[in-house]
């Protein structure tokens, strides 16, 4: 099964995708968005493992033990921040939109800009 | 557009990107093959060098601090773009910046209160607890910094001001943020001036796997905490008072 973790990566910025563009609310396609993003999370992580290897915290183990690679985690670690501070900046935009609009869906915006 | 042109231009788009993926991932090492040398050398020098016993934390802190400083202020930026944003609006509305303290519980239900009350202990201790050793075990001050968060919030559900009051004074969580973005920064300075580059781990490593070892790296997730917590706090103080606006507007 060594292409599993790859195809759930993909089926997740996929279906994240969907989520997005059928959206009818800004708060429900926020939360898409960070679909989309969880899924570089299992793309990395999938990347930097090897098999029969354990984390890299060297608290409990011989450090001769072969261990799964440390940079895609602190890579995934940024990413996650990000993801976080993202979807904090849209939350504030959708708060913003709702005043102006009196709405949350999309398309209904446009309607009301003519 | 309609619904249905809409869905059907995404379904040609999304063929068309599953195809493209499927091609990159086939050019991908198999799944538990990777043979990535720099993460093997970074994984089993943490300890040698570094005495940190997370090799994740060392190469989040040490191997890679310069990448962290700049996401630590990617987080600084966004929480201060957050505040920005609400604020302006709050002008723009004419509403009073703080609205008068309510002296009513924050949630109707008893047990909810006690039970939040009765977590802030314990979770405020654990978050403690992941941050003073990232450099051991799995954590740091990312994750830490999230959980200090959490008991500082649970403080607000098991309370009785709908506006936190003085539980929630906005200036020192700015200052938490503040302290935390510059900690980091300053930490990096003592690296240059003792020993000689930036961010170079400047304390004495210490013996594997005590508490206060790692050099700077202790240092550095307690400034990452305390930056995390004061970002966030200050965000969800922003979306908080925005809740209490509209209450208001609707009475």
């Amino acid at each position: 099964m060594s292409f599993l973790p790859y195809a759930v990566a993909a089926w997740l910025l996929l279906v994240g995708l969907y989520g997005i563009v059928t959206s009818r609310n800004l708060v429900h396609l926020v939360v898409c968005l960070t679909v989309v993003q969880s899924s570089t999370y299992v793309l990395l992580l999938a990347i930097g493992y090897r098999s029969g290897a354990t984390a890299p915290i060297f608290a409990d183990i011989p450090t001769s033990r072969s261990v799964v690679d440390p940079i895609v985690a602190t890579l995934t670690l940024t990413d996650v921040v990000v993801e976080a501070t993202v979807a904090a900046l849209l939350l504030a935009l959708a708060v913003q939109a709702h005043r102006r609009f009196g709405t949350l869906d999309p398309n209904e915006m446009g309607a009301l800009r003519g | 557009m309609s619904q249905r042109l809409r869905l059907l231009l995404f379904g040609a788009g999304a063929l068309g990107l599953a195809v493209v993926l499927a091609w990159g991932f086939a050019g991908l090492p198999s799944f538990g093959d990777f043979d990535g040398r720099y993460g093997k050398v970074l994984a089993h020098s943490a300890v040698p060098q570094i005495k940190a016993t997370s090799a994740v934390g060392a190469t989040t802190l040490d191997y890679r601090g310069f990448d962290t400083l700049v996401e630590e202020f990617i987080l600084f930026t966004a929480a201060v773009g957050v505040v920005v944003l609400l604020r302006v609006q709050r002008a723009e509305d004419e509403v009073p910046a703080e609205p008068e303290a309510v002296r009513r519980p924050t949630a109707r239900s008893g047990s909810l209160r006690s039970v939040a009350t009765a977590l802030v202990g314990p979770v405020l201790l654990l978050g403690i607890d992941i941050v003073v050793h990232g450099h051991l075990t799995p954590g740091g001050g990312f994750q830490g910094g999230v959980i200090l968060m959490t008991a500082l919030f649970l403080i607000y559900l098991g309370g009785a001001h709908m506006n936190l009051g003085r539980l929630r004074p906005l200036g020192a969580m700015e200052a938490s943020e503040g302290v935390g973005a510059a900690g980091f920064a300053v930490i990096g300075l003592g690296g240059m001036v003792i020993a000689g580059a930036y961010l170079e781990n400047f304390i004495a490593p210490g013996a594997v796997g005590s508490l206060v070892s790692a050099g700077d790296l202790p240092l550095l997730n307690i400034a990452v905490g305390l930056e995390v917590m004061g970002a966030l706090l200050v965000v969800l103080g922003e979306f908080l008072d925005q809740r209490l606006l509209m209450r208001k507007g609707q009475a």
